[in-house]
């Protein structure tokens, strides 16, 4: 006797007091992800446009997350200012998808439009190592665009991307060292190496996004 | 043009979801029945006229607020439009007689929960039209429930 599977109008969507709200393995993700970046290798003819298709790739899945954790607050309240919207992107959206909050939001120095969201691990490169002749790609390219997709849908529009910055010196033995591993998915695996660079996305406003932001102050 | 109310405008409520661009979905409920034949042309054309002309009232008030509901934002007539905001500003428009608060609430909460439903589906394309006939039954149920 088989079971038909439920519409997705009448599937749950989780939230408060919800059962476990899903999770998928590391490596289940890692291996799919692996595919993915493989799929589009063998279709392109330049390192940017790799990086390209792997953003577009992720730009869905921003639209989606925003709508459903906003859904999932229950609070029927979405983000109008731009400080907001980038906390809602490295703590809500990175726990959601990541099991932890980003490493660390930063504001450029030089440019006022340009704001910086730091992870020390993430997951899309975990496993990849880049050679030499591609240089500079990123498969954390799709990690900016699921940024992009967040900030994009929630009107701010912005333009992401992804950069492996070297670690400097006092944050390599912080990292690396061994911390309590307490929360499962943020952990270190034990049997890589550890980690030379961390992932910087670089988020750059367009101008009448910042004029808007500006204008609501007063 | 002058827009002068007509005896269906009170019973007739017509739901627009409009996206960045165009709009992604109708429906046209009424009171008694459930067919359009009561409204004329010209009164339906008036009424998406309304609708639309108040999409700049709501780009305006959509910024000062962080709610998702904008109770009315317009009105014209006998005629009030109420809107809902969802997070990634896909506009739930009504234009209504002047139903209760409570009851255009509730209708914009169970459309929203369907919404996002309909948006996890990964062959739905964010911003683009919504041609589901599962998503038209039920948002008529809905409206049937909180609406009549």
């Amino acid at each position: 006797m088989s079971r038909s599977t439920p519409n997705i109008l009448d599937r749950p969507l989780g939230g408060r007091g919800a059962r476990s709200e899903g999770s998928v393995s590391t490596s289940a993700f890692a291996y799919l992800y692996s595919e993915l970046v493989q799929y589009h290798q063998s279709r392109v003819a330049s390192i940017s446009e790799l990086e390209r298709r792997l953003e577009s790739s992720g730009y869905g899945v921003g639209l989606k997350v925003l709508e459903l954790l906003a859904y999932r607050a229950r609070e029927y309240k979405r983000e109008t200012r731009l400080m907001n919207i980038l906390q809602f992107v490295s703590s809500a959206v990175w726990k959601s998808l990541f099991g932890k909050a980003a490493d660390s939001l930063e504001r450029s120095i030089d440019h006022a439009d340009e704001f910086m969201i730091v992870d020390y691990e993430p997951i899309t490169s975990m496993y990849v190592s880049v050679p030499s002749d591609l240089g500079q790609l990123s498969v954390d390219a799709y990690l900016s665009g699921i940024i992009a997709g967040v900030l994009d849908g929630a009107g701010f529009t912005a333009r992401v991307t992804a950069h492996s910055v070297t670690l400097e010196e006092h944050e390599v033995s912080a990292n690396n060292a061994p911390n309590a591993n307490s929360s499962g998915s943020g952990s270190v695996n034990n049997n890589l190496p550890p980690r030379k660079d961390k992932a910087v996305f670089l988020v750059k406003f367009a101008p009448e996004i910042l004029e808007r932001d500006a204008t609501l102050d007063r | 043009v002058t827009l002068s109310p007509t005896m269906a405008s009170s019973q007739l409520l017509l739901f627009v979801i409009v996206g960045k661009n165009e709009p992604l979905y109708e429906a046209e409920f009424h009171k008694m029945g459930g067919t359009s034949s009561g409204t004329s042309d010209s009164v339906t054309r008036q009424n998406y006229f309304v609708l639309h002309s108040a999409l700049d009232l709501v780009d305006k008030a959509s910024w000062t607020t962080n709610n998702m509901y904008l109770k009315v934002v317009d009105k014209i007539n006998h005629q009030q439009v109420s809107t809902f905001l969802t997070a990634g500003n896909i506009k739930f428009m009504l234009l209504h007689g002047g139903k209760t608060e409570d009851s255009i609430k509730n209708f914009f909460n169970e459309v929203y929960e369907l919404y996002v439903k309909l948006s996890m589906n990964p062959f739905y394309k964010y911003d683009t039209p919504i041609t589901s006939k599962f998503f038209d039954t039920r948002v008529r149920a809905v409206a049937r429930r909180y609406l009549s």
